[in-house]
């Protein structure tokens, strides 16, 4: 057993974990963030994506081990309270029917989109080939993605005058 | 106030998806009671082999472990097999089927032992030390190989792999084919597919051992179904089983079905005493979960040299795998009285036969039976007008059926409403043929590596299922109704119950936009409850594209009936004939004297509170409709595919791709968009990337997501979508349903594509899935002094 401390969401957690507890069940099963699904196991599908420090990765890829003193966002803390410009475009464009890879699906989309506010919707297709739907044929969630990623520059640039 | 223009038709957002968006859904996974038992189930690596011993000793001395047992301890907990619902002929065979095997088992991935732990990892890590002697059989997994002379039989008691022979025919086919000036035939094998539903099947079980009660939460789209048929398999009181579907991830058809796990959990949790839980990995549940298609397809057309079709001759081979699984011998007769399509003619004939393989069962995956038949007909009419000199435009406007309303088909069917043209001229619209044909010429002309094609699929499929008096003609062992209740609070809000439950298809929203514009109510008034047994005990489940026009027709009749007592109710409270009112955005006016008024909500109260009520009504403002329909929908429409095939790599890229559909009344356009776009999406995978494969041992190859292509963002277009708006004559609302006609239509639309980008190189057929490989060796096969 080893001990470990995260932060997930903005609170830090201490836990006795095996080493060998994937970081989607340490989620799931220790800390009850249910929001956070597992589509397969062999990290094709992407459905457990979340940001740790920031950057997207599958949590079935990562110990939980690994994740010792590292910073975790969830879909439960994306933001904590009220919709990222992600979620409300994922709602506006119908982008999620059975709703169960939309959680990781919007994590991988706000991690792409910080990085390439400019991306194209063939740039779109290509970021996200590591993360499955098998409702939507992707169509509306490209739409989302685009969408939201002009409300996060706009929100980026809004911040930025004001700083 | 125009209320059913605001919420019927108009741009609705989902009310379910703020729970989805947050993290906040109940999926069963997330699904844990306390002192929970989780199971892992040993699974046979052999595709057919004796089980001489299983031993259980040492899991069972194994860290966490509660319990293990073999199929032949088990075999006492059921009453009866696991269900099949379609003996689709008197004399079809049908082998036992147990939860767990116990004498032998019949492909890779039948349950063999099962662990129950404290823990996952304690029941995964204890299930390898289950020792089990198997005596390897001969196996077969190809249909081709399972009626030859010497075949190994699937199951032996049978004495054959042959499972049924089922036909059907209207009019003199021979006498048709033999006097026909021109007749095509052709052969087409449908791969195998995994249906993938992104959430793997689980499923656990809660009992109440005091009271011999069972609640079930499973990734289902069948409660009802469930609920009654494990009843049987189990043999409990049907009223001492609770099945809840929760929040379900995607079901596709893999999900109407009822499981061997589902059965293990609740005799796990009858013997123990525990609520048992069991989640599917994803690779368990590429061999564990039905899979779809697998058929050899001949199709033959008889025509005048003028290209019209006289008549249709068909015979199929259907991969039943090594089980017959809720509906599976069905499967093929859902697509058997539509090999005719969009099209007219004198005669049909067709035949199928099942065979028993060493595979994971088939049943229905999305479309069921009719993307095989439209898959069918689109390409061998497009092969039929380059025979007859007709281009695939003119083949079909020669053959559609006339535009109208109760249209016989020559299938025997009588189609609800047609129009095939006029979807067939709307894509073309937005296509442009012209330039597209103009540039095709100008790259065959250069001899240009990359060639382009136009590939068209004027589709039109059965669905809403279904008249319960067709379903008996057919053999099916249940009705097609479906049930909805509407209920008035005293504060005036509603809930509606309704025994069709989503994975998906955002029933909570069509279903609230319906109640709201018939009852004058606010949407967010309306409360949606579904899938659960205790809440909607009556319900025939979701599947077949029947959910809105059989339980939203059920819900917008019994919102009329809703409304006529409250106008009774209201007519008591203005003193006044009920006759005397009219109704219109939630509110009740007396005819010439519009100020006098009630509200639907005041009359809900009134019905409440009982002071002073109609002579002859009872307290209370709720009504429910059982609806049966008379008919099935058929929804239509002309989806066109433009292609760039690589003619050096055999490389396909989809250039545009245009969808017009009709599924008559749309209640929804972004929900309906929606099914069309995963659909599509679904069709062009199967026609591009997926097919399931076996070895000659009968190991699945293609077990995971990192060797069966289900295809990303990066792998598909986007979608040029318009509709044509044809009301169907079933049912009052006019709908249709609209979930599969995207994957019935999109296959044979890309392969006619790719074939027309080929052609002038000699290409006659591309199999699917059409990859790079298999693009490219038929370039090869069809260059002068090539191997075909």
């Amino acid at each position: 057993m080893r001990d470990i401390g995260v932060i997930v969401n903005g609170v830090r957690h201490e836990a006795r974990v095996e080493p060998r507890t994937l970081l989607v069940y340490f989620l799931r099963e220790h800390l009850g963030l249910t929001g956070t699904n597992i589509g397969c196991d062999t990290s094709s599908c992407g459905t457990c994506t979340v940001l740790m420090d920031g950057e997207s990765v599958k949590a079935c890829t990562v110990l939980a081990v690994q994740a010792d003193d590292r910073e975790l966002t969830t879909i439960e803390g994306l933001p904590v309270t009220g919709w990222h410009p992600m979620q409300q475009a994922f709602h506006e464009h119908h982008g999620l029917q059975c709703g169960f890879c939309t959680p990781g699906m919007i994590l991988a989309a706000v991690s792409y989109v910080k990085e390439n506010p400019d991306a194209s919707e063939d740039d779109i297709r290509l970021a996200l080939e590591g993360n499955l739907c098998r409702c939507t044929g992707y169509h509306n969630i490209v739409k989302a993605v685009a969408a939201a990623a002009a409300v996060m520059k706009a929100g980026a640039a809004r911040s930025s005058a004001t700083a | 106030m125009a209320t059913a223009e605001r919420y019927v038709g108009g741009g609705v957002l989902r009310k379910e998806d703020p729970k989805l968006l947050t993290g906040e859904a109940t999926f069963v996974e997330s699904i844990t009671p306390p002192g929970t038992l989780y199971v892992s189930l040993v699974r046979s690596p052999y595709a057919s082999a004796s089980l001489r011993s299983v031993d259980v000793a040492a899991a069972r001395e194994a860290p966490g472990v509660v319990a293990a047992f073999s199929g032949g301890d088990l075999a006492d907990e059921w009453a009866s097999g696991l269900p099949m619902a379609w003996p689709v002929t008197e004399d079809m065979n049908h082998p036992d089927h147990w939860p767990l095997a116990q004498d032998y088992v019949s492909f890779a991935g039948d349950g063999v032992a099962v662990v129950v732990a404290t823990s996952r990892a304690a029941a995964k890590d204890a299930a390898e030390l289950v020792e089990v002697e198997y005596e390897e059989r001969p196996s077969l997994t190809a249909i081709e190989s399972a009626l030859a002379d010497g075949a190994p039989l699937v199951h032996e008691a049978l004495g054959t792999n042959e499972c049924y022979t089922w036909a059907l025919a209207n009019g003199d086919v021979d006498a048709t084919f033999e006097g026909a000036d021109v007749v095509t035939r052709q052969r087409y094998v449908h791969p195998r597919l995994v249906p993938n539903a992104m959430e793997p099947r689980a499923v656990v079980v809660q009992p109440v051992a005091s009271a011999g009660d069972f609640t079930m939460w499973s990734t289902t789209q069948v409660p009802h179904v469930a609920r009654v048929t494990l009843a049987l398999t189990l043999g409990i009181p049907e009223s001492q089983l609770r099945v809840i579907a929760p929040d379900v991830g995607g079901g596709f058809g893999s999900k109407l079905n009822v499981y061997a796990e589902e059965a293990l959990c609740l005799a796990l949790a009858r013997r123990l005493g525990r609520p048992i839980k069991w989640v599917a990995e994803r690779s368990e549940d590429y061999v564990a979960t039905i899979h779809g298609r697998d058929l050899i397809q001949e199709i033959e057309l008889a025509a005048t040299t003028e290209g019209t079709i006289l008549g249709y001759r068909v015979r199929l081979l259907a991969n039943m795998g090594a089980y017959l699984q809720l509906v599976t011998p069905g499967v093929p007769l859902l697509g058997a009285f539509v090999y005719c399509g969009s099209y007219g003619g004198q005669a049909y004939s067709i035949e199928c036969t099942g065979v028993f393989t060493n595979t994971t069962p088939t049943d229905a995956y999305r479309g069921a039976g009719r993307p095989e038949a439209t898959y069918a007909i689109e390409r061998a009419i497009d092969r039929l007008g380059r025979e007859v000199g007709l281009d695939p435009i003119e083949i079909r406007r020669r053959n559609f059926l006339p535009a109208g309303e109760n249209v016989p088909s020559p299938g025997g069917l009588v189609y609800d409403s047609t129009n095939y043209d006029g979807a067939l001229q709307r894509a073309l619209d937005i296509l442009d043929h012209d330039a597209v044909r103009a540039e095709q010429a100008s790259r065959r002309e250069l001899g240009d590596a990359r060639q382009i094609g136009v590939g068209f699929s004027s589709y039109m499929e059965m669905c809403g299922l279904a008249p319960s008096q067709v379903l008996a003609s057919l053999n099916y062992g249940a009705g097609g109704w479906e049930a909805a209740t509407v209920r008035l609070l005293p504060t005036g809000k509603v809930e509606v119950v309704t025994g069709s439950s989503p994975h998906g298809q955002g029933h909570v929203t069509s279903w609230s936009q319906i109640t709201a514009a018939a009852l004058g109510v606010p949407i967010e008034d309306v409360t949606v409850l579904h899938g659960d047994t205790a809440i909607a005990p009556l319900g025939m489940d979701t599947y077949g594209s029947r959910s809105l026009s059989v339980g939203g027709v059920a819900l917008h009749l019994a919102c009329g009936r809703v409304i006529d007592k409250a106008k009774r109710i209201a007519a008591h409270m203005l003193e006044v004939a009920p006759d005397d009112l009219e109704f219109e955005g939630g509110v009740f006016s007396v005819k010439g004297v519009p100020d006098r008024t009630k509200l639907i909500q005041e009359t809900a109260f009134a019905a409440w509170t009982a002071h002073s009520l109609p002579d002859g009504d009872e307290p209370g403002l709720e009504a429910s409709y059982v609806y049966d329909p008379p008919n099935f929908t058929f929804p239509f429409g002309t989806h066109i595919c433009v292609v760039e095939v690589d003619t050096e790599t055999g490389a396909v890229d989809i250039v545009r791709y245009i969808a017009v559909d009709d599924c008559g009344q749309v209640i929804n356009p972004q929900i309906v968009d929606g099914q069309v776009h995963g659909g599509i999406a679904q069709g062009i995978a199967a026609a591009l990337f997926e097919e399931a494969l076996y070895d000659e041992t009968g190991t699945l190859q293609t077990s995971s997501m990192i060797n069966y292509l289900v295809p990303s963002a990066a792998e598909l277009p986007s979608f040029e979508l318009d509709r044509t708006v044809t009301p169907s004559t079933t049912n009052p609302m006019g709908v249709k349903g609209i979930g599969e006609a995207g994957t019935i239509a999109a296959a044979p639309a890309v392969i006619n594509a790719v074939v027309d980008a080929l052609w002038h190189l000699g290409v006659r057929d591309v199999g699917m899935p059409a990859s790079p490989e298999r693009v490219w060796r038929a370039i090869q096969e069809a260059k002068p002094g090539g191997s075909g």
